[in-house]
């Protein structure tokens, strides 16, 4: 296949994210501006300009009109997808990390940095049709994890919120009482910061990834764990297909940490396994730095990955993906 | 070759009418549509700064990326302004480009080939013990007695196999993953299952347990003498002699044996077997073993 490189950001990509229609891919940098592109052929559609510190993470509502980020400059901002407008913004006193719509789009879960004498949190938002009754308030605040919490997601029916972080636990929270419902296995779970969470099409199971060069397949509903697959490197993003039964991989290890390089450029890859064997189906070459973004299209007919190295690769599978056998 | 279109030429106010009565000396446009490689050409004639007359012929190759199906709201989204940044794009902007490479999904390796490698040391006993009977090695697929590297019906798959002495640590997906990773180093002698005799000892006996082949054919390399002494007992260390220039066998190697017997038993059946058409001689490595 041919990927479509798009140059839009001048910092390392932080966080990729395709709307339900499958026809628009978010991109969210270190460089402050989320931009948004045109899923089939890269085109860019438009930026985002108001934050003044990385961006984490964004989401986008299922109607795509709304476009929720999350910010190093303590905030998390609701924006008009079409205009690029600002709608809102939410403050709060550390740097918010991971931001996800409720189904329904009507609630929000962001969760926010330990920051100084602030723990991190997990706080869940209401998010008002209309702009002008929004408000600040939380529904519910959420502390306490030890260490960042790179990722909070919802589970199924908007009941309980799911939430992964440094301190390699994961944990299953009643999004309405706020108490905690389950954590994971110390043996058999991550043994160090989980940086990526990928939820199945259906809600049934999710995926962590973590640095300790493995990702991990959990049931959503009793947390056990399903699969592991292990790679070589930390891995800092995943993904999973929602067509074939397919899982994949990307990470690298951080150019800063690494003594003895391989000097081969483009050589980190986005590695693809069977979700049901745990072996590995092949790789896919071309980035220059770790990758640290993944996202499939809801189509399941191609994926992008984000890097270190500013770039968005954007893949269209060939026919023959569809029929690959281990 | 192609001249940049885009370039305007001088136009001096004497001779623009000389130009436009000369236009008709210039043949017309040609298109040859999309072929079935996707690629278009199209030819073009115009006078350069000399007056002459050039032929500009452009080949571009037409891509389908990829068939969208849009909804209906997808659609109405393709028809949005651009804002923020992307308001004031040029065409110029090289924001997104196809990548010049052809990017694959890359199999580890050939799917199927690990487990047969495992079977084959059997069978391998039982053609040996027909005696005389020629070892038919296929390298693609590992089949042995069926068929060569060069008639494999499975030449489509990638790479060969990978010994298992020279580079386990290199392969993907390998199978003989020591351990619950490759956290800390744990020397051979501590390893489970490991012989616990003297250091030292054991290199040099394995040193006195190399056999010398000789007579092997030019595509022979590292796995197949693996493979071929491998029945008679563990293998240490395969290594067959390469001339750089051409990449192929010098037409020798050694094999070294972790035990004496082993190595005897190999040099008592496989001197003289008749491999990939050449007659081989085994034999002690000498003068270490005298």
């Amino acid at each position: 296949m041919r990927p479509i490189l798009m140059k839009g950001h001048e910092r390392p990509l932080t966080f990729l994210k395709y709307n339900r229609d499958g026809d628009l891919l978010f991109s969210c940098a270190k460089d402050h501006t989320p931009t948004v592109w045109f899923a089939d052929n890269g085109e860019r559609l438009g930026t985002y300009r108001g934050h003044n510190g990385a961006v984490w993470t964004c989401d986008v509502s299922r109607d795509s009109t709304r476009l929720l980020t999350g910010s190093a400059d303590q905030t998390v901002k609701l924006w008009n997808v079409q205009t690029g407008t600002q709608l809102y913004t939410f403050n709060f006193g550390s740097p918010a990390r991971s931001v996800e719509f409720a189904i329904g789009d009507k609630l929000a879960v962001i969760t926010t940095d330990p920051f100084m004498d602030l723990t991190s949190a997990i706080h869940v938002k209401r998010i008002a049709k209309d702009q002008t009754e929004q408000t600040e308030e939380s529904l519910l605040v959420i502390k306490g994890p030890q260490g960042r919490i790179n990722r909070a997601v919802w589970g199924p029916l908007n009941r309980t919120i799911i939430s992964a972080g440094e301190d390699a636990v994961i944990r299953i929270w009643d999004s309405e009482t706020g108490k905690l419902l389950r954590e994971s296995d110390k043996e058999s779970g991550h043994k160090k910061t989980i940086t990526s969470l990928t939820k199945a099409a259906d809600g049934s199971h999710f995926l962590s990834g973590s640095l300790d060069k493995s990702a991990k397949l959990w049931d959503t509903r009793t947390l056990t764990l399903i699969k592991t697959y292990g790679t070589e490197r930390p891995v800092n993003a995943v993904a999973m297909s929602p067509l074939l039964d397919h899982v994949v991989l990307g990470g690298g290890q951080d150019a800063s940490a690494v003594t003895t390089t391989d000097h081969r450029a483009g050589k980190f890859e986005a590695k693809f396994y069977d979700k049901i064997l745990q072996e590995e189906i092949g790789g896919v070459k071309g980035h220059f730095g770790p990758i640290n973004a993944l996202a499939f299209n809801p189509d399941g007919k191609s994926f992008s990955s984000g890097g270190e190295d500013g770039y968005v690769r954007l893949h269209h599978f060939d026919p023959d993906y569809f029929n690959i056998k281990i | 070759m192609a001249i940049d279109k885009n370039e305007p030429s001088k136009l001096r106010w004497g001779e623009l009418e000389e130009d436009d009565d000369l236009d008709f000396l210039l043949p017309p446009k040609e298109v040859i549509g999309p072929d079935e490689n996707g690629i278009k050409k199209v030819i073009e004639y115009k006078f350069n700064e000399e007056g002459n007359k050039v032929k500009i012929t452009t080949t571009t190759r037409v891509r389908k990326l990829a068939k969208a199906r849009l909804s209906k709201r997808a659609l109405e989204r393709r028809n949005w302004e651009k804002f923020g940044d992307a308001v004031r794009e040029d065409v110029g902007s090289r924001l997104t480009m196809v990548s010049t490479e052809e990017i694959l999904l890359e199999r580890p390796r050939a799917p199927g080939t690990k487990q047969e490698e495992m079977k084959v040391a059997g069978d391998s006993l039982a053609q040996l013990s027909k005696g005389g009977a020629v070892l038919m090695v296929c390298r693609t697929c590992g089949k042995k007695g069926d068929h060569w590297t060069s008639k494999c019906p499975y030449k489509d798959l990638a790479a060969p196999v990978e010994t298992f002495v020279e580079k386990p640590a290199a392969s993907e997906a390998s199978v003989a993953a020591p351990g619950a990773g490759k956290g800390a180093y744990v020397p051979p002698s501590m390893r489970a299952g490991a012989e616990r005799s003297t250091g030292s000892d054991m290199r040099r006996r394995n040193d006195e347990n190399s056999v010398r082949v000789t007579n092997l054919s030019e595509d022979t390399r590292e796995p197949d003498l693996h493979e071929l002494f491998r029945p008679f007992g563990a293998v240490t260390r395969v290594y067959v002699a390469m001339d750089q220039k051409t990449g192929t066998s010098r037409g020798f190697g050694f094999v070294n044996f972790v035990n004496r017997e082993d190595a005897q038993r190999a040099i008592n059946k496989l001197n003289g077997y008749g491999y990939d058409n050449l007659i081989l001689r085994v034999e002690w490595a000498t003068p270490r073993t005298n």
